[in-house]
């Protein structure tokens, strides 16, 4: 089996790098943390779900990603949106519902995305981001082009028959897609030892002859060195692999969980003591980076967090007469104009009023 | 081919030629595959078999094994690498062997496919083509004869077609390739063998959400799609030569969309009005359209509008088991002349 055990050392990033990735997981924990406070305000509706003790995971593997490359998610999403670039202020209004968020106020929490950065979007059913990331793999195989996708999910997609569909498609297809387990331990409250036979997921990799890989998804520097070699190996070889990512979500399944009836409060805290914020940081200053620069980098996170929330309170609510607007490809009233005599729902009428355009 | 999308009898053009349903289809995948490389077809024995029912046959060799991918029994996993790739701006025609294995896809065409456009606000896409046969009559029993046609056509975000003759299985296929949206073209297996008239013209597409009138009259107007209406067009035909009555047939073509005004203008010349689907009746297609009439043509009906579909029940094995629970033409012929009023 293709399992490989890393002996390698582990990638030194460069110490600017380091600082840039530790501002990103910075972002990420602020941006959550007021996106959690703004829920609670009922600023914020629908499911939150927040992902506090994942960003070395989330930041190592989308710093691997070349500007090219492609990505998708499940709907714990926030931070993979901000690692790949996607300004706070577009995913602060989209938790806000407002025009200006990165889906038009149409998606919310879990359906961030951003074409443009090649973020292909948060995806609300487990598992159901597995098969598009494949169809997008085989796209990119088919156009000739040496570019990879990485696929984001949970520990409790492992057990859809999407998983295993998607893995043994990529493999008999060859297609230069990596599928990220983000092995928080808990599919909602479901430890992963009480869901799966396996708990070693990245073993299950072997079934379908790819690379499967695990990591200490709270080392920054371990997550992006694996990440970018599958990824490589992806792209220049069209070898598939798993990377499982080994890490701890602080906070509950969303934020309405308390995330105690399933875990102890004494787990949490231990895993507290190894945040990866609190290791990144401090790897920064083992590499001589100033205290006083650390903190500045910190006060304008703070600042830009800020700001996002005032930018998403400010923006408007997206117009009820575009209640339709991108549903169906622009060009498509004509052919539903006759569906209007009698219609309850009323589809030319009230939904194609504002035209499909965005 | 009239105007109505029905094939009649050729005219002088060149171009138009018999063919079956299914040579239809393949005409149509063939054409829009040589003028467009983002065009591909996947599924489970498209390729090296040449199709479960033989409609992609020779394409594989024409094309090959790229364009005409060959894949695992994996409905979700193809289904949804078909969505995935038309993200990026590809074209694929993907094949369900029957519309019944679409089931197990189901979580991918309702849950992602039809959610793109609107959930991501417009910012990407999903030209996906999905095309499956449906069709119940050669005891294949409960699990495969089944018609959701409703389930999908109920479908926000999806559009969906469902061919009743070669000339439109050739029109509608070309044009939910072109789609920019995801379509799911719905075929029928017991009329893949059915000859027309079809226009060969590379260019010349049937709209989606454009009705048809398959045959005119004045008496009765029967609302039928896929293999209802070559039901209906031959009670229509029996009823006139016997009775002496004269049944419009309205072809919808399309399902999602609908085109209730061609529908509405048929009942307001006939005053009566039969729905007939291949489907379970109970929330199914009859049943839309018999709102929409109720709603429409409320001043012109001069009878209850009736509907008949497939027997509430899984469908059974036995031959006489599964006439009886079938659309069949007599049953059309026996609710036709009760609307009517006239004696069976």
């Amino acid at each position: 089996m293709a399992v490989i055990d890393r002996t390698d050392a582990p990638l030194d990033l460069d110490v600017d790098d380091l600082f840039g990735q530790y501002r990103t997981m910075f972002l990420i924990r602020r941006f959550e943390e007021a996106a959690e406070r703004q829920y609670k305000a009922a600023r914020i509706g629908g499911y939150c779900h927040l992902s506090s003790g994942q960003e070395a995971a989330t930041v190592g593997a989308v710093s691997a990603l070349e500007p090219d490359d492609l990505l998708i998610t499940g709907y714990r999403c926030h931070g993979f949106a901000l690692a790949r670039g996607v300004p706070a202020d577009a995913v602060m209004a989209e938790l806000f519902g407002r025009a200006h968020g990165c889906a038009h106020g149409r998606g919310g929490s879990m359906h961030l995305l951003d074409v443009s950065r090649g973020y292909y979007g948060g995806w609300g059913i487990v598992g159901g981001q597995l098969p598009i990331a494949t169809g997008m793999a085989l796209s990119l195989v088919r156009q000739g082009k040496e570019q990879a996708v990485l696929c984001e999910l949970g520990d409790g997609a492992v057990n859809m028959g999407a998983w295993h569909e998607s893995l043994n498609l990529a493999s008999v297809w060859n297609l230069p897609v990596v599928f990220m387990v983000v092995n928080n331990k808990y599919g909602m409250g479901t430890s992963v030892e009480r869901a799966s036979a396996e708990p070693d997921v990245f073993k299950r990799a072997a079934a379908y002859r790819v690379e499967g890989e695990r990591v200490d998804g709270d080392d920054l520097e371990e997550v992006e060195w694996t990440t970018t070699r599958l990824l490589r190996a992806a792209r220049e070889e069209r070898k598939p692999a798993v990377l499982e990512a080994m890490t701890y979500r602080f906070r509950g399944h969303s934020v309405a969980d308390a995330g105690l009836a399933y875990r102890t409060k004494e787990e949490i805290e231990e895993r507290r003591e190894q945040d990866p914020l609190t290791r990144t940081r401090a790897s920064l200053v083992t590499r001589g980076v100033p205290l006083e620069g650390i903190e500045a980098l910190e006060a304008e996170v703070e600042v830009e967090v800020e700001a996002s929330i005032a930018f998403a309170d400010a923006d408007e609510a997206p117009s009820v007469d575009r209640l339709a607007a991108g549903m169906y490809a622009e060009g498509s009233e004509e052919q539903f104009e006759r569906m209007r005599p009698g219609s309850p729902a009323g589809e030319e009428e009230l939904v194609f009023a504002g035209g499909l355009g965005r | 081919m009239s105007a109505s999308g029905v094939a009649t009898t050729p005219t002088a053009s060149t171009g138009v030629e018999t063919m079956t349903y299914r040579e239809a289809l393949r005409l149509a995948m063939r054409q829009e595959m040589e003028r467009d490389e983002r065009v591909f077809v996947m599924g489970e024995e498209v390729g090296l078999f040449d199709g479960s029912y033989k409609v992609t046959a020779g394409l594989m060799d024409e094309f090959g094994p790229d364009r005409v991918r060959d894949t695992p029994i994996s409905e979700e996993g193809f289904v949804g690498a078909g969505v995935g790739a038309a993200m990026l701006g590809e074209r694929p025609i993907v094949e369900i062997m029957t519309l019944n294995f679409l089931l197990v896809a189901m979580d991918q065409v309702v849950n992602h496919a039809a959610k793109i456009g609107a959930m991501f606000g417009g910012e990407v896409r999903c030209p996906l083509v999905i095309r499956t046969p449906n069709g119940a009559g050669n005891q294949l029993t409960a699990q495969h004869s089944q018609s959701f046609d409703g389930w999908f056509a109920g479908t926000p975000g999806l559009k969906v077609v469902a061919p009743a003759n070669p000339a439109d299985a050739k029109g509608l296929l070309k044009a939910a390739i072109r789609d920019d949206d995801p379509v799911l073209v719905i075929e029928n297996l017991p009329i893949y063998k059915e000859k027309g008239y079809v226009d060969v013209d590379a260019e010349l597409l049937t709209p989606i959400g454009r009705a048809a009138v398959a045959r005119e009259g004045g008496d009765l107007t029967v609302v039928a799609h896929s293999f209802a209406t070559v039901r209906a067009l031959k009670v229509a035909e029996k009823l006139a030569a016997e009775r002496g009555v004269s049944l419009e047939v309205v072809d919808l073509r399309s399902l999602r969309p609908l085109d209730v005004e061609t529908v509405a203008k048929s009942v307001a010349k006939t005053n009566r009005v039969l729905c007939v689907e291949e489907g379970w009746p109970s929330y199914g297609v009859t049943a839309e359209i018999a709102a929409r009439i109720q709603y429409a043509c409320f001043d012109d009906l001069d009878a209850p509008v009736e509907r008949i579909g497939m027997a509430e029940v899984p469908l059974p094995y036995a031959k006489e088991l599964e006439l009886a629970a079938m659309p069949t033409e007599d049953r059309i012929e026996r609710a036709a002349l009760q609307v009517l009023e006239l004696a069976a």
